[in-house]
């Protein structure tokens, strides 16, 4: 594979992933906050927990038959291109996201509530208090959905098709190259997707340490 | 006079335990201190008058309240931005905020401490930060639980001229205390609690030299109260 080629999917990769990630963290983080602010329900945990093991087939299926052609969404076009994976892939990294927050604040509400009720503040205010006071558990939350988006495969095949310079990523490649026999090559993209997931989730890290 | 702070009729239910205070009044300028041994209620009572706990039958009326709890949350900031808090949920500036808080750190004596870490405070440096906290809130009444347990001789000292002044200023001042001498020392009447009734209400010379309850007496006189 050629250096410019490694390069298109890596940044491919790299941009389907984050936006995923991002797209998914926008309802997962409020949820998350707002299911530990009512006491972390048991039903609630329970279907965020079931979420995170979710098949990424199954869900890849689902947004295909949404997609095709003759599916619901068909009229948007999607399928096969990056903006499909990227649906797929928040899907994902959704409970993940949602459920990370939501056990990272858990164990603040009390206290975090206790203090703006006994300085006069108004309930309303708890949640945007306990969205920074779990700023450290939000990075956290952020490099599980990453980590959750980027070394997805199955669903990213399924809406995604593995079209080479356009919806191929690190992932979809290396079953490519194995299947072609270049377990070299396929070792050489495992490397690299590695070295991604380990650099952009050790950056959220480090954030989370501040 | 008009009390800050009023309460009829309180019945409140915690598990087993019930809390029953039929009339309840504190008055601008003065320290009540509410006494009573562990598990007699003090706290509940305290949650009740600050609002944090909605009382199953009777009404608590009053002006602005802040309470300290006896162990006060910090948050993951620095001391003056934890100072601060307060003041920035009622929507007071950020820049006039942190310049409140810095002038009551030194009050407190924890102007050293201001850029540090609330979480790397001792236990008693988180009690006088929580107290700057409250104070810069400016309260009609401070509801205060036990807030110099977990403290020594020269900072009690401290914390007890800041809530004097605050009486000073108009402020009703509950402090939940074990400290007799504490009490002694601040109050103007006592509330004594004891199973969650209130056993004895007296300015507080009537209540330490005659007080009027066996139970208040055996308190006083630190006999085991079974």
């Amino acid at each position: 594979m050629e250096t410019a080629e490694l390069l298109e999917i890596t940044l491919r990769s790299l941009l389907v992933a984050g936006a995923a990630t991002l797209l998914a963290a926008l309802p997962a983080v409020p949820l998350g906050l707002w299911l530990a602010l009512k006491g972390g329900g048991l039903l609630g945990r329970a279907l965020l927990y079931a979420g995170m093991a979710l098949p990424s087939v199954v869900v890849g299926l689902f947004l295909y038959l949404l997609l095709s052609r003759s599916g619901p969404l068909g009229g948007l076009g999607l399928l096969y291109t990056p903006y499909a994976m990227v649906l797929a892939e928040a899907v994902l990294a959704f409970p993940l996201i949602a459920a990370f927050v939501l056990s990272g604040a858990r164990g603040r509400v009390e206290e975090v509530r206790l203090l703006v009720r006994s300085l006069g503040g108004k309930e309303a205010q708890v949640l945007p208090t306990l969205f920074w006071e779990s700023r450290r558990t939000l990075a956290a939350a952020l490099a599980a959905g990453f980590g959750g988006a980027i070394s997805e495969v199955g669903a990213a095949t399924l809406v995604g098709g593995d079209i080479r310079h356009h919806t191929r990523v690190l992932t979809t490649a290396i079953v490519v190259e194995t299947r072609k026999g270049e377990v070299e090559a396929a070792l050489a993209l495992g490397m690299v997707l590695l070295g991604v997931a380990f650099l952009v989730t050790g950056l959220l890290l480090v954030l989370e340490r501040e | 006079m008009r009390p800050v702070l009023q309460a009829q009729g309180l019945r409140h239910r915690l598990g087993d335990f019930r809390l029953e205070v039929g009339r309840l009044e504190v008055f601008p300028g003065e320290v009540l201190a509410v006494l009573g041994p562990s598990g007699s209620g003090k706290t509940t009572l305290l949650r009740l008058l600050a609002g944090l706990l909605t009382p199953e039958e009777g009404r608590v009326e009053g002006g602005f309240r802040a309470y300290l709890p006896q162990t006060p949350p910090v948050l993951r900031r620095s001391v003056l931005e934890n100072a601060a808090f307060g003041l920035r949920l009622r929507g007071v500036p950020k820049g006039e905020a942190l310049r409140r808080a810095e002038a009551l750190l030194k009050r407190v004596g924890l102007e050293a401490k201001a850029r540090q870490k609330a979480h790397l405070l001792s236990g008693g440096e988180v009690v006088r930060l929580a107290l700057a906290r409250t104070l810069l809130v400016e309260p009609e009444v401070l509801l205060l639980d036990e807030p110099t347990a977990s403290l020594d001789p020269t900072h009690t000292a401290k914390v007890e001229a800041l809530l004097l002044e605050a009486a000073r200023e108009g402020r009703g001042v509950v402090l939940a205390t074990h400290d007799l001498f504490q009490a002694k020392r601040l109050a103007r009447r006592v509330l004594f609690l004891y199973m969650g009734r209130v056993v004895e209400e007296a300015p507080a010379e009537t209540f330490f030299q005659n007080p009027k309850d066996e139970r208040s007496r055996a308190f006083l006189e630190g006999r085991l109260l079974l």
